[in-house]
């Protein structure tokens, strides 16, 4: 997993609440047996005005203009600012991978849903919470300041503005100390081997139907 | 001691040993698996030379792609084909409990899983699928999981989590005739709202819920993550006990004996503490329907189309407004007053024997409206067909006009060739009434069996009590 430490980006404003997974990624590219290749289609039904499906020549797709994705003073955002709410539905980890694939490396919003928010984790995609009034804050700047960045400092647990207000925020410390290490859960869990097969050998016994 | 909660002592009995910050590893008995959220995982695993911890705890079907009808034709769609073809080689590959299409055990994952008895009371469950909560219907500890932790859980039989925190929901009271499991469901998440149960385990209790059957308590819990809530739950009681009984995957003998003496301590201690408890009026609850592109945008039968103009929250009216142009539906108008293009009848939420049962008794004697173009019933799984037409239901389906499927996720989502075209309005029996979920531009309504049969036989959001 991509290391995760500060970023200096900018900010592409997605007003709206209870942003689905089915938005973020439609169920056409699920069909995929890979992690990459979901940028193009992040946000399909709403970044494009002609149905897609796998396999087409996206970038000859037409385009909706309206789109917050699709405005010039966006392009090569990396932060997605968003409402509360943010990715409910499915449990679609390829929601997580068209964001990462997109170049989305960090996503701020008052509240995510459970799944996609520790699906975001394990994928080096740092899901951000801040107050509903600061958020509201940050959209507004967003809106109103063309090439506005915000600054996150993981390490520091702070969201910086342009005109160097800090935010702070939590992660919890398990997970921050794996996204700033880019370790694989995976190989820390098989440390434990032996907890889990002691875990094993006492359940087996007060459980045995289980087995 | 200290009272438990149900989430307690599912939680206390599968800690295999918890970090600093309270994240804890979390012993998983039960990995569903199915195509689309696994390629990834097995990937995952053969590039790092790893292999599953315990196979014996998978059972792995494909659901989501497979075809609903013509199946000895194979799967036209060259990519859905490729990946129930992957998952084959992987359970190959991997040696794990594999029912492939065509053998009678397939369907929905959610389905069969109780189904066999492969989801047992105490157990907890995982699948990279959100509606994963509806085995906590078992008094079992069950999740959604994205595909990375998919392939945590076959490399080391465990989930990294820190205990959510705990809700009651209590449905006293008895609801009235024609009000169903699924209108519970509904009243609750317009209640609490889709973030609502987000960060808890909900468990649902009062005696609506006890009075509920297993498949009633299914369909309840399947939709607690549409209330925002990774897992759901409910208490075991005699209901859960003789529905276990004798299916393929239960205990038997002594073992069987051991197991029902455990699951009895299956439930909240009388003075357990929840985070928060919420209660709900069973005989209040109408039949309903979701008018909107979430599941709280929710109204009882007799209910009107509400007016965002009314609502203060601005980003809430704004959500309000961009449903209603999506919908193509005006404030103030009757629910029903809304006429449908399709019918769904099927799903993890809603398509196990009970729920063919209530929507055949309804639709006995009736025909399709003409104003519906397609009216359809997808059983959730090939038992639940096989059961439904010895009791002669395909017939009452398929005189009336419907058509009679094979088992599989179908129109939920879409993923296969079923589903609505561009503002096609459907009565649904699934889960999700999101923007495109049944296909680009289509307009969902969420609703309970009996009343999907209504709305296909009247071709309206019709009161399915005022049908007899």
């Amino acid at each position: 997993m991509e290391k995760f430490e500060t970023l200096n980006a900018l900010v592409c404003p997605l007003d709206r609440s209870n942003v689905d997974t089915d938005a973020i990624i439609p169920k056409q590219y699920l069909k995929s047996v890979k992690r990459t290749g979901f940028g193009p289609n992040l946000f399909d039904d709403w970044r494009y005005l002609d149905p897609g499906e796998p396999g087409m020549d996206h970038s000859r797709r037409r385009v909706n203009p309206d789109f917050v994705l699709n405005q010039p003073r966006y392009e090569g955002a990396r932060i997605l600012l968003a409402r509360k709410n943010f990715g409910c539905g499915s449990s679609r980890e390829h929601a997580v991978w068209a964001l990462s694939n997109y170049g989305f490396r960090v996503v701020i919003a008052p509240s995510f849903a459970d799944i996609f928010f520790n699906n975001s984790f394990k994928n080096g995609l740092l899901p951000l919470i801040l107050d509903e009034a600061i958020v509201d804050q940050l959209f507004r700047e967003a809106e109103a300041t063309p090439g506005y960045r915000l600054t996150v400092d993981l390490q520091a647990q702070t969201v910086v503005t342009p005109s160097g207000a800090s935010f702070p925020f939590q992660v919890d410390p398990f997970r921050r100390h794996c996204l700033l290490n880019g370790l694989d859960d995976i190989g820390l869990t098989l440390q434990h081997g032996e907890d889990i097969r002691a875990y094993e050998a006492r359940r087996r016994t007060e459980a045995p139907w289980l087995f | 001691m200290t009272a438990k909660t149900l989430y307690d002592k599912l939680w206390d009995a599968h800690v295999v040993r918890t970090e600093e910050d309270g994240t804890a590893l979390l012993y998983i008995d039960r990995h569903l698996v199915h195509e689309v959220t696994s390629p990834q995982a097995f990937e995952g695993l053969r590039l790092t030379g790893r292999k599953p911890w315990r196979s014996h705890s998978v059972v792995a079907v494909p659901d989501h792609n497979v075809p609903t009808r013509d199946r000895d034709q194979g799967i036209a769609d060259p990519v859905s084909r490729t990946q129930v073809e992957t998952l084959q080689q992987n359970v190959r590959h991997f040696g794990l409990t594999f029912f492939p299409m065509g053998d009678i055990r397939q369907g929905i994952v959610h389905v069969i899983g109780p189904e066999q008895g492969a989801t047992l009371p105490g157990m907890t469950v995982v699948c990279g699928d959100s509606h994963t909560s509806t085995h906590g219907a078992f008094g079992a500890l069950s999740m959604g999981i994205g595909t990375s932790e998919v392939e945590h859980v076959l490399a080391t039989q465990c989930l990294l989590q820190k205990k959510m925190k705990s809700m009651l929901i209590s449905v006293d009271g008895q609801v009235g005739p024609g009000v169903t499991a699924k209108d519970i469901v509904l009243a609750i998440i317009g209640e609490i709202g889709t973030a609502g149960g987000t960060g808890y385990a909900i468990e649902f209790g009062g005696d609506a819920i006890r009075a509920l059957s297993m498949e009633g308590r299914m369909t309840v819990c399947n939709m607690a993550i549409e209330a925002g809530a990774r897992a759901g739950m409910v208490a075991v009681d005699d209901t859960t006990i003789d529905y276990v009984k004798g299916r393929p995957f239960a205990p038997k003998g002594a073992y069987w004996h051991q197991a029902v003496a455990a699951w009895r301590e299956l439930h909240s201690d009388p003075d357990a503490r929840f985070d928060r408890v919420v209660h709900i009026d069973a005989a209040s609850i109408e039949p309903q329907v979701t008018w909107g592109t979430s599941p709280e945008m929710v109204l009882p039968v007799s209910g009107k189309v509400p007016n965002p103009d009314e609502v203060t929250d601005e980003v809430k009216a704004n959500g309000m407004r961009r449903a209603l142009e999506y919908m193509g539906l005006t404030a103030g108008m009757p629910v029903s007053d809304i006429t449908v293009d399709k019918i769904f009848i099927g799903s993890c939420t809603n398509a196990r024997l009970e729920d063919i049962r209530a929507a055949a008794e309804v639709v006995k004697g009736r025909r399709v409206a003409g104003n519906v173009k397609l009216a359809m019933v997808v059983p959730g799984s090939g038992l639940v067909k096989q059961q439904a037409e010895a009791e002669g239901l395909d017939r009452i389906f398929l005189d009336a006009g419907f058509e009679w499927r094979e088992p599989g996720c179908s129109m939920c989502l879409a993923m296969n060739a079923d589903r609505l075209e561009p503002g096609e309005r459907c009565a649904s029996t699934s889960n999700r009434n999101f923007e495109s979920r049944q296909g680009l531009g289509g307009r969902t309504h969420l609703v309970s069996p009996a009343m999907a049969a209504a709305a296909a036989v009247t071709g309206r959001f019709a009161d399915v009590r005022e049908l007899n």
